[in-house]
């Protein structure tokens, strides 16, 4: 019988000889990451039980990007916390100050994160990497410590849900808007427990920006993990940086799938969840008359360079509506390089936008753009739950970039169109 | 093992944030978690839980965020376990690797009422409402997850066995 790409990641990571999908499987770990808040709780963890290393210095990762540059006392001791641990352990991936970015951003660019991998992370938005074609999924604190104990993590095998995605998406569809649908199309339990495999000729046709940006928010549809084969693309994206050798796993023409579903590209807008779910998606047509207070673009979901290009060709030469404040904050110090270097920067500050540090911040309330109540927010983050961005009596609109460079433009919520005819 | 408490019921996609937001995830001192448990939901959730309480939710329970600030703040607010129709994968597997009794009954979901007093036996999932009279049986447990609750947790099942 034939196997899905994620059957065979795992299968490739036991020792278990035959698995059927609800089966409890332990299963050897290629990379396990936390961050500055799961990172502290698994440390206390690890300290209790053993006075030895960690089980491979290099598959190990601790990023600080949370709360970083440190918000108050409490966050600058919780990272010193890691801080102290990474250069007690000689933890080589250990990413601070000007070298931290957001993990899910970072960890592809540095190439430690390949296809066919199963990675763990302390952070829910770890399913990022099946973008390249790993099977990644978020844990607990810990998982992660008994990770760095053992090498190790407990799994149940889940089944497998295909999503084919035909068609050439419109000029301002993006991975995002694609994900958003999809997210609107199942809800936000949807793919409970399971594995969202995405493909088709319109997932093809994607970067591999776009296709980490689908896969990011595989979560918000409550699944395990969210899956793109990789390709040439991706190959060309790892190929230069992979630091260990990957392999490039396909499914099975006969693999077995709980469901198979089809969306044509042509007839998806660019979309927007409305508060306080992302599965309270709208095509942009139908979102009506909704003023704001607040912009972000940034995030694991979308703060690469491909996402700063489309906002800034459409904020070129214009300005943010007058009180509204446009935060943008390039994903990694790279990045952020790239951005200055294309002059993507300039047309960010001209047009009157602030721009921040590499950080998870506004995303999670965090710091560096937390509303206060009553306050209206559009974020190309992942998550508008109540309370997400600030105030509990706040609200936080998602998009991709498109929507939300256009929006920061006219202070509503504004098709890109309405900018660039 | 037998749980008691009174119910607080709550309703479906009940996220991370909602029971602990982020803003206080710059600690993870139970002792200040559990004072903000649930709070953007119902202030005065942490001023009205009494030990042993329980909370019975609608599906999803526990979506968004990895952080096991979630179930440290409801443990450490008293709260002896979780029911609901379903919960989100990583707060499931948090709770088991924690020591947090949670259950899964889509019955009992929606027939108890809040204020209601049940009577949960942890090893076979026996639930009874002892205002209304009536008895659940929870969904079943996986052998691996129940040696995990019977070690104690993850770590301490590690301690114990050497090995994962």
């Amino acid at each position: 019988m034939g196997m899905t790409i994620a059957e065979k990641i795992l299968k490739s990571h036991t020792t278990a000889k035959e698995f059927k999908s609800g089966d409890i499987i332990k299963v050897d770990i290629d990379i396990a990451l936390a961050n500055d808040i799961t990172a502290p709780i698994a440390i206390k963890a690890f300290r209790s039980c053993s006075q030895k290393g960690v089980f491979d210095l290099d598959r190990i990762v601790l990023v600080l990007d949370h709360f970083t540059p440190n918000k108050d006392i409490a966050s600058a001791e919780q990272c010193k916390f890691v801080r102290d641990f990474a250069k007690e352990y000689h933890i080589g991936n250990f990413f601070d100050a000007g070298e931290a970015g957001v993990e899910h951003a970072l960890l592809p660019e540095e190439g430690l994160t390949l296809p066919g991998d199963l990675i763990i992370g302390a952070d829910s938005h770890t399913c990022t990497y099946g973008g390249l074609g790993a099977f990644a999924t978020g844990v607990g604190s810990t998982d992660f410590a008994a990770a760095m104990l053992t090498g190790q993590a407990w799994l149940k095998v889940p089944e497998s849900m295909k999503f084919i995605f035909k068609g050439k998406p419109g000029r301002w569809v993006g991975g995002k808007d694609l994900i958003l649908y999809l997210i609107g199309d199942i809800g936000v339990d949807g793919a409970l427990y399971k594995v969202l495999e995405i493909e088709g000729p319109a997932i093809s046709a994607l970067d591999l920006s776009n296709r980490l940006t689908m896969a990011n928010m595989a979560i918000e549809a409550g699944a395990k993990a969210g899956i793109i084969a990789p390709d040439a693309v991706t190959d060309a994206y790892i190929k230069p940086r992979a630091r260990r050798d990957y392999t490039m796993y396909k499914s099975d023409h006969d693999a077995t799938y709980v469901s198979i579903k089809e969306y044509d590209c042509e007839v998806i807008e660019p979309q927007v969840a409305f508060p306080h779910l992302p599965e309270n998606t709208r095509g942009i047509s139908e979102v009506g008359e909704i003023t704001l207070d607040q912009v972000v673009i940034g995030s694991c979901t979308n703060g690469r360079i491909e996402d700063l290009r489309v906002a800034a060709s459409i904020m070129k030469g214009n300005k943010v509506a007058k009180g509204l404040r446009c935060i943008i904050l390039p994903a990694t110090p790279r990045v952020f390089k790239m951005a200055e270097a294309e002059g993507l920067i300039k047309i960010f500050l001209e047009a009157g936008s602030i721009i921040g540090p590499p950080t998870c911040g506004p995303c999670l309330g965090g710091h560096m753009g937390i509303l206060a109540q009553g306050e209206r927010a559009l974020a190309t983050t992942n998550r508008n739950f109540v309370g997400r961005m600030g105030h509990p009596k706040s609200e936080v609109y998602l998009s991709g970039p498109a929507i939300a460079a256009a929006s920061a433009i006219t202070g509503k919520i504004s098709s890109p169109q309405e900018i660039i005819v | 093992m037998i749980l008691k408490g009174r119910v607080f019921k709550f309703g479906d996609d009940i996220d991370t944030d909602a029971i602990i937001p982020a803003r206080y995830l710059s600690t993870s001192d139970p002792f200040v978690l559990k004072k903000h448990c649930m709070e953007d939901i119902d202030s005065t959730f942490s001023s009205k839980v009494a030990p042993g309480d329980i909370i019975v939710a609608g599906k999803n329970f526990g979506c968004g965020s990895s952080r096991e600030h979630a179930p440290i703040a409801i443990k450490a607010a008293g709260v002896s376990c979780v029911i609901a129709s379903s919960f989100a994968r990583i707060f499931f597997r948090n709770s088991f690797n924690m020591g947090l009794a949670i259950f899964e009954s889509d019955e009992l979901a929606s027939q108890v009422r809040e204020g209601d007093i049940l009577e949960v036996e942890v090893a076979t999932g026996v639930i009874k409402d002892l205002v209304t009279g009536k008895a659940f049986k929870a969904r079943g447990i996986p052998q691996f997850m129940q040696e995990l609750i019977a070690d104690g947790g993850l770590i301490e099942h590690i301690k114990k066995r050497g090995r994962l």
